[in-house]
Formats: C-alpha cells, structure tokens, sequence
C-alpha cells in the first residue's frame, strides 16, 4: 500500500499516479481507478507513453559514455581524500530491467489503454449505496469503493478463489485524491473531523483486501490540507510506503539557489517492510525530483558546490535546514568543498 | 511468569521485537495466543522461519492461537452471516473489546504444559484507529493481565507505537498509562540524529524492579543493527561501522 502526500498544487502527484497506471498497463495488469475528483476516463486518457526500448536506451547510452569520458582525466588537486570515494550516480545511468520510462510529453496510445482490462469507479456517478456489506460506521464513499474494489478483486479471481483461472494476474489499483471533501469526509477542512476514524477504518480494509489478493495499490491524498495530524500519524502506521512530494512551487525555496535544479522534494517517510526482519536500507533518503521535457526523474538531492566569492552568511540558515535533510554520505562532496576557506 | 512488557517504538519500527519475542516463546514450548492486527500471517511466519520457528507447525499442534486481524476483518465486513453463538473476535467494532477479551480467554485457559501462557499483540495502536476509544483499549489490556499474568501465571507483551512530539493524545493516554503499568518496557527509538546505514536505531531496556517501592528503575541503553535473520546489539557508539 503506497501512500503518496500530495504537493500543493497536486500537479507533481498526480504526474506520479499516471506513471503507476501506465506502468500497469505496459506491464499487462489490470487496472483499477478511482477517483472523486477527476473522471477516471479523463485519468486515463492523459497516461504518459511508454518508451521504445531501443531509442532511449541508446539516448542514455550516449550520456553516459559523454559524462564517463569527461571525468576521466579529473583528478582532484585539493580536495584529494575524496578521490576514493566512488562517484556518486544522481541518476541511474545504466539501463536496468526493472520497469519501464514514459515520455510525457506524449499521450498513450488508445489501443495500448484497451489491452487490458480497466475497472473505474467515479464517486458521483456511483448508485446510491445498497448495503451489501455492513457499513461498520464508515463514510459512505469509502464504503462504496470497499464494496467496489472487492467484488471485482472476487470476480476477476485475483484472491485465488477461483481455481480454474491458470493464468494469475494482477490488479493495480489507483485511488486519487482520498480524504478530500469531495469524498464527503471532511478530514482534510476542520481540526476537530466527525468521523475521524473513517479513513483509517477504510485503509485497515484495504489493506485487508490487498494482503489477500494479488494487487497493488496507490493512494494520494491531499495531506498538507489535513490539519489533525494524529490521523496522519495513524495512516503512516496503516500503510506500506509514505511517499511525500512537496513542491517549490510557490514557496520560498523556488528561488533558493540551491534548489534551482529541481523543482521540488521527495520525502520517504516509511519504507515497506515485508517478509522479512529488515527493509532495504539505501545510501541516502534525501531526494529530489525534477520535471523535465519528456520525463519526471527522481534523483538524490545534490547540492551545487557554493563557489561564490563571497560566502553569505545569509544562507547559512538554509544551509543548517538544509543540512538537517542531508544523511551522512549524500552531501559530503559538496559540503567539503564549501569548507575549505583557501 | 506474571509479567507484563511492553514494546514500545518511536519514529523507527520495533515489529523486529514482536518476531522475537514470538519465536522466542514458541520455542520455549509455551502456549503463545497471536493478536496479529496489521501484518497477515504469512509475514510472520516467513520471518519466524528465518529465525527458526515454523508457524504453521506450532499452530497445527495447537501451541500457537494466530488471530489474523486483517483476515477476520474482512471476513466480517463481506462475509454472509456468521452462525449465531460464534461471534467473530473482532465484534467489537461495534461495541467494545469484550469480545476479543473472550477470544483470548478462551485461547489461553486450557494449559499447555507446565509453563505459562502468552499473549502477544501486535499492535495496540491500530485499535484506537479501528474506532475503539482509549478507554476501552485499557480496560481489555487490564482484563488480559488480571486474565493472563495473575490467574494463569502467564506473560503479556504487547506493541505500541509512539511518538514524542505526536499530536494524537488518545495514543499517548494509552501509551503513557500502559507505561505505568509495565514490568519491562523496551523502547527501541530511531536516532535523534537522522537515518543511518549501520546504526538502525538506539533500544532503551527499562526493567521496573519493583511497582510498590520507590526504587529507581534500571535503565540500560543499547544501539542496534537489524540483519537479515538477527539483530546485533553494541554499546552506544561503538557499532562495526566505527571501530
């Protein structure tokens, strides 16, 4: 169960749930969306394309080769301990196997949509509700879309209750924009909600759900407009992954020098820790992500060497913020460099 | 025998406790009853397996009770109607947590050797998302131990989650109280200084030596690093990593 806090203007997070539909899609699994805001169609129709293979692949090739002859010849004449230090890749430059990359600027093909099968669920044109399942005291939005998410999770046999069916496949499921009021919970406007255990009771059953089934799930929610924060606290516990995307847009740190690269942060709030005793530890949690042309690219935040002449006591401020995101390892070269007063 | 732990975790997780504890107990031969609210059993009997137990032995020959809150709650909202005299353990999403008392009750009364029973809960915190009020969480942790520690002779040990600065005071009530009531909290916290590859996190071990007397409880301080089937325990700042 991915949770994804949405930025500010929802603009990066909604780019980031094409991405996992698309995905969907080029990978053959079903799909399902949901949504309260947008018509899941309209959701759909604005998937980015995938990639041929061979021409990004040769486009990546090309980079690489450019920056690895480049470096060769540098050696470093002052900052020499960090000569050992393996280069830090920002991006991965080498083609991996997993997954697939998507041109944005690009719309995916109508043909591609219809290979597999899409299950969408739009609240506003759901029948009122019928009481199939027992409402348990729940919203009755998420009530609908529970009842919806597990009659096709039984019909289609993605929980093995259908022995026949030989080829397993499975379902991803999207849901945008969860907690917003036009899911008629009002979590995210007061700081004293009527229900506020609507939404934990909702991703305690989805989690139920997809613990039983072959399926994965997305969900954003618009988390800068919740104010109680002891429910976010009891949805991080809820869920697998806590992805947060906050944006510069807007904020001061748009015209931070030191952010002029990106156009806004990833923060890993919780990573999944499944089957086993230990999660998979990365190098560094500080990333950033930036939208470019053709592609949304996640990188680790690296910090541009402070080469001005004159080092600002001003941003020093930002840097000590900023300093408190970089783990160790992340920003030693960078910060190394700004110290060494010559 | 009798007594009451606590695991406690902020800003890292501590389910590494939980498993354990749970093969711990497991292959000390004693009846353990699982409340596993927020993991579905195969999680845990993969790890278990890592750590050398088999769940699904244990709990064919009846040493292991696994309730598997995810699974039971699903049964309950799309299931059909359940025979009447079996009420589901999780009933109390209606009212309150008397039902799941009787479960455990009823779980943990016939004996299983001569060593004492256990109750093991994971974790105590999704209960109050689940809609049951702080209140009610105490009394049924109340009822096990009146239940499980004085009557049978048993342990209980239970996780929550909690944090320091946290805004969600229903969780700190009962956190803060279960506390008091402990006779061994274990608190495994994530470093104030941010993320680390190789120090995991810092466990507090805080053993109560006695409730009536106003002695100074023993406060011990160890850093870990969790591993694929264990987890090495050094003093603070001496982890491998540094030496």
């Amino acid at each position: 169960l991915v949770f994804t806090e949405e930025d500010k203007y929802g603009l990066y997070s909604s780019l980031l749930f094409k991405y996992f539909l698309a995905e969907g899609i080029v990978c053959g699994h079903d799909l399902f969306v949901a949504s309260a805001k947008e018509h899941p169609d309209n959701i759909l129709k604005e998937l980015p394309a995938p990639l041929l293979d061979d021409s990004y692949r040769k486009e990546l090739g090309d980079e690489a080769a450019a920056v690895k002859s480049e470096d060769f010849q540098d050696s470093m004449k002052i900052a020499w301990r960090y000569q050992n230090l393996p280069k830090m890749e920002t991006s991965p430059t080498t083609y991996t196997k997993f997954g697939h990359y998507y041109d944005v600027s690009k719309k995916m093909s109508p043909e591609l949509c219809q290979s597999v099968k899409l299950h969408t669920f739009y609240l506003h044109e759901e029948l009122p509700f019928e009481p199939k399942m027992k409402t348990w005291n729940m919203n009755s939005g998420y009530a609908k879309l529970l009842q919806s998410i597990q009659r096709i999770i039984s019909q289609e046999g993605f929980d093995g209750s259908d022995p026949q069916k030989k080829q397993r496949n499975i379902l991803r499921i999207g849901i945008q924009s969860l907690g917003s009021i036009l899911w008629g919970d009002d979590v995210c406007c007061s700081d004293a909600p009527e229900d506020p255990q609507s939404l934990t009771k909702f991703l305690y059953v989805l989690r139920g759900l997809l613990r039983k089934s072959l399926s994965a799930c997305i969900i954003t929610v618009p988390a800068h407009l919740i104010q109680n924060k002891a429910i976010m606290e009891r949805v991080t516990n809820l869920s697998d992954m806590v992805v947060g995307l906050e944006s510069f847009i807007g904020s001061e740190r748009e015209t931070n020098p030191l952010y002029k690269d990106y156009h806004g942060l990833v923060h890993v709030h919780q990573i999944p820790r499944l089957n086993s005793l230990i999660c998979d530890v990365s190098d560094t949690k500080d990333l950033a992500f930036r939208l470019k042309r053709k592609q949304l690219t996640i990188e680790r935040l690296h910090l541009p060497p402070d080469l001005s002449d004159t080092v600002s006591r001003a941003s020093k401020q930002d840097l000590a913020g900023s300093a408190k995101l970089l783990s160790s390892g992340c920003g030693a070269m960078a910060i190394g460099k700004k110290h060494l007063d010559f | 025998q009798g007594k009451f732990t606590l695991l406690r975790d902020s800003r890292t997780d501590g389910s590494f406790l939980v498993h354990h504890f749970l093969s711990f107990y497991l292959r000390a031969g004693c009846k353990v009853c699982f409340v596993a609210l927020l993991q579905s059993f195969s999680h845990y009997s993969i790890v278990a397996q890592k750590l050398g137990v088999s769940l699904a032995a244990a709990k064919e020959q009846g040493q292991l009770v696994f309730l598997e809150g995810l699974k039971s709650c699903l049964d309950l909202l799309f299931g059909e109607e359940e025979q009447p005299g079996q009420p589901s353990p999780l009933q109390f999403l209606s009212c309150d947590l008397r039902a799941l008392f009787d479960f455990v009750r009823l779980s943990l009364g016939a004996g299983h050797g001569g060593k004492g029973p256990v109750l093991l809960v994971d974790d105590l915190s999704v209960l109050l998302s689940l809609g049951a009020a702080p209140v009610a969480v105490l009394d049924f942790i109340h009822y096990c131990r009146v239940c499980v520690c004085c009557q049978l002779q048993g342990n209980v040990v239970v996780l929550v989650h909690s944090n320091e600065d946290s805004e969600d005071e229903e969780n700190e009530l009962v956190v803060n109280s279960l506390c008091h009531h402990s006779d061994l909290i274990l608190w495994a916290e994530g470093l104030a200084t941010g993320f680390c590859k190789d120090v995991h996190g810092q466990i507090k071990i805080i053993k109560r030596l006695s409730l009536r007397q106003a002695e100074q409880d023993l406060v011990q301080i160890y850093q870990y690093k969790i591993q694929d089937r264990n987890v090495t325990f050094f003093a603070r700042g001496l982890s491998a990593a540094v030496l």
